[in-house]
């Protein structure tokens, strides 16, 4: 009695560990095999990563959420559904894509009638973009980081009558990197994808970051 | 000639209106004449990616170590100690991400979903803990998990529920893990870290709903011991089936059960079962009626539980973003003053078909017709399982820790006056 029960736990418990060690197989074989190489313009080997000999391709790689701009609608819901306060998602000035206008749509109201630091001037609820002279006519923004809460309000207004310099992004030193991001399941735009770690952020308009990795 | 000014005019206001924001610039980058050094873009870097395998390798030392204290050291102290560290490390110092738990999620969606790049890590996290289960039986629950270990700390007076409420409420867990898989499969939403009690105390931050269930969990926690491992945890299911076969298990006495009854008050789980001895209390006959009934009981159960799952799926379609999207195209809103909503406003900005929205919403509703039936039926076997289970005694001459819910606490030890000398 004893023995019968006893090899069935030991077949019950093979067939278990056969099952997990077939799941370990499958995933870890599609992930090493999986083509979905984001090195993307950064990598000279293109165009064959099933055999892709590079070791960032071959090996895991993690992620992290990021947003992109391109698909980005400014609803504001990035400021109010992170579950950090404040939001790990920042607006993030790319000063190569600037024009450092004088009349500037990201940080002044539309209907100001004449142009000044003045806080009723500001489309920023907190004031965190910081206007600098830098020669005429031109301006510098710069954004105190701390301040920002992600509203995206100077995101529309960029985007909507300048060059759209001011762009939300999740800011890695603050995002938890949540096994599902709580902004991207309520995201309209379904602008928030998992990204390589490798390559955290999905500026428009520049190359990433200048000292990104160059492969190749 | 006023015509052509004018259309070139207009041409001149489209080309502004429809110009990309990003990637033309309006206005061309100023050449600076005073030296102006144009300040870095600010991207601070995401944690290391070693880091992540130093999380698997503390797993797996934590694992280790909890195993041989349950089985060979039977130190409920030590035990202790060690869930300290999990709930400083995995707890406080990870926050909560990764964790065994959510796992599931990540390991259903990689399954399902060919696209999804699932890291080492989760992989790890989900089959190591079990792992160790088929061979120690659920050390993970003793100590590694920072959920066991925070609700452990407040389990200052433990009532007894009994079997029946115990088996009762042990049916939540499988639901979840049903929902859970579910949601995952269909990419729908990640249900079990969407309800995370806890993570809003590891963060020190986090919604009110958050705080208000990790709150009501602990505040129960300290009458009914570790209320989410028992009825909520949906890893739980796993490892309890996987505990059932292991090979090696905590034993309460290291020789010989005196029968004393010491060790039963101990458990705060209710996880010690009690000696059916005397007299069989079913004949052969009333135990094959019983086999009789519960053969049939479970198919129907499955059935009519299956039945009522695809029925309800467009209910349970109705979170995800797809189906959402197409019941918004379907009905807009007809009040004028009221605002778009953002999805619209987002699915007119992106330029996509209607008809392309609605076949995604068709595919995501087929799939969870399939999925309702079978986590329909899933349910109607758990429930037949749990009338099995309530009507079946088993028969056995000692004390002993049920191999499935025993969460390898190791506190009834101290209470055995068996020692081995």
């Amino acid at each position: 009695m004893q023995n019968r029960r006893d090899f069935l736990n030991l077949l019950c418990r093979g067939t278990i560990l056969t099952g997990l060690a077939a799941t370990t197989g499958v995933l870890a074989y599609r992930s090493v095999k999986s083509g979905n190489c984001e090195l993307g313009s950064s990598c000279s080997n293109c165009g064959k990563s099933d055999n892709c000999s590079l070791t960032e391709a071959v090996l895991y790689r993690s992620t992290v959420w990021q947003l992109d701009p391109a698909k980005c609608i400014q609803c504001g819901r990035c400021a109010t559904n992170c579950v950090m306060t404040p939001s790990a998602v920042k607006a993030t000035h790319v000063f190569a894509m600037c024009g450092y206008c004088d009349l500037c749509g990201g940080y002044l109201k539309p209907d100001t009638k004449n142009i000044s630091t003045a806080a009723e001037n500001q489309l920023c609820p907190t004031s965190a973009i910081k206007r600098k002279f830098v020669e005429d006519p031109f301006y510098q923004y710069t954004i105190d980081e701390p301040l920002c809460i992600g509203c995206a309000k100077c995101v529309k207004g960029c985007s909507a009558f300048g060059n759209g310099s001011l762009q939300l992004q999740v800011h890695h030193d603050r995002c938890k990197n949540c096994n599902q991001c709580a902004i991207a399941r309520d995201c309209p735009a379904d602008a928030y994808s998992r990204v390589p770690a490798s390559k955290p952020y999905l500026l428009q308009g520049i190359e990433s970051k200048p000292d990104d990795k160059q492969i190749g | 000639m006023k015509k052509i000014f004018a259309l070139v005019f207009l041409v001149f206001l489209f080309a502004v209106q429809f110009m990309n924001a990003y990637g033309i610039q309006r206005f061309p980058k100023p050449e600076f004449e005073s030296g102006y050094v144009q300040p870095e873009t600010l991207m601070p870097n995401p944690r290391a990616e070693v880091l992540a395998i130093m999380d698997i390798v503390v797993l797996i030392f934590c694992l280790s170590v909890v195993s041989w204290l349950v089985i060979k050291k039977r130190s409920r102290n030590k035990v202790f100690w060690m869930s300290l560290f999990a709930l400083a490390y995995f707890g406080f110092y990870r926050e909560g991400c990764i964790c065994s738990i959510g796992s599931i999620q990540n390991v259903t969606l990689a399954l399902f979903d060919t696209s999804y790049f699932i890291p080492l890590s989760a992989i790890i996290f989900f089959v190591a803990p079990l792992v160790y289960t088929l061979f120690f039986g659920r050390t993970f629950c003793a100590a590694v998990c920072p959920f066991g270990a925070i609700q452990d700390l407040v389990a200052f007076k433990p009532q007894k529920l009994g079997a029946r409420l115990n088996a009762m409420l042990g049916v939540i867990p499988y639901v979840y893990l049903g929902l859970a898989v579910l949601y995952a499969a269909t990419g729908t939403d990640f249900i079990i870290c969407r309800y995370d009690p806890f993570v809003g105390i590891w963060r020190v931050n986090a919604s009110f709903g958050m705080f208000v269930f990790g709150g009501l969990l602990l505040v129960s926690g300290i009458f009914i011991a570790r209320p989410y491992c028992r009825f909520l945890c949906p890893y739980g299911v796993l490892l309890n089936w996987t505990s059932r076969f292991s090979r090696k298990h905590i034993t309460i006495t290291p020789a010989e059960c005196i029968q004393c009854r010491l060790c039963k008050n101990s458990c705060p789980y209710d996880a010690i079962d009690m000696p059916v001895t005397g007299k069989n209390p079913d004949d052969k006959r009333t135990m094959g009626r019983k086999l009789i009934f519960i053969t049939f009981l479970i198919p129907v159960l499955m059935l009519v539980g299956g039945w009522t799952g695809s029925r309800l799926h467009e209910q349970l379609a109705g979170v995800n973003g797809k189906v959402k999207l197409a019941k918004q195209i379907l009905n807009p809103v007809s009040d004028k003053n009221q605002a778009e909503t953002f999805e619209m406003e987002a699915f007119k900005s992106a330029g996509k078909q209607q008809s392309q929205a609605f076949a995604e919403a068709a595919d995501v509703l087929h799939d969870f017709y399939i999925g309702g039936w079978i986590l329909g039926g899933f349910i109607g076997l758990v429930f037949g399982g749990l009338i099995a289970g309530l009507l079946i005694t088993k028969h056995h001459t000692d004390y002993t820790p049920n191999k499935g819910t025993c969460l390898s606490c190791v506190r009834c030890v101290d209470y055995c006056p068996v020692k081995v000398t």
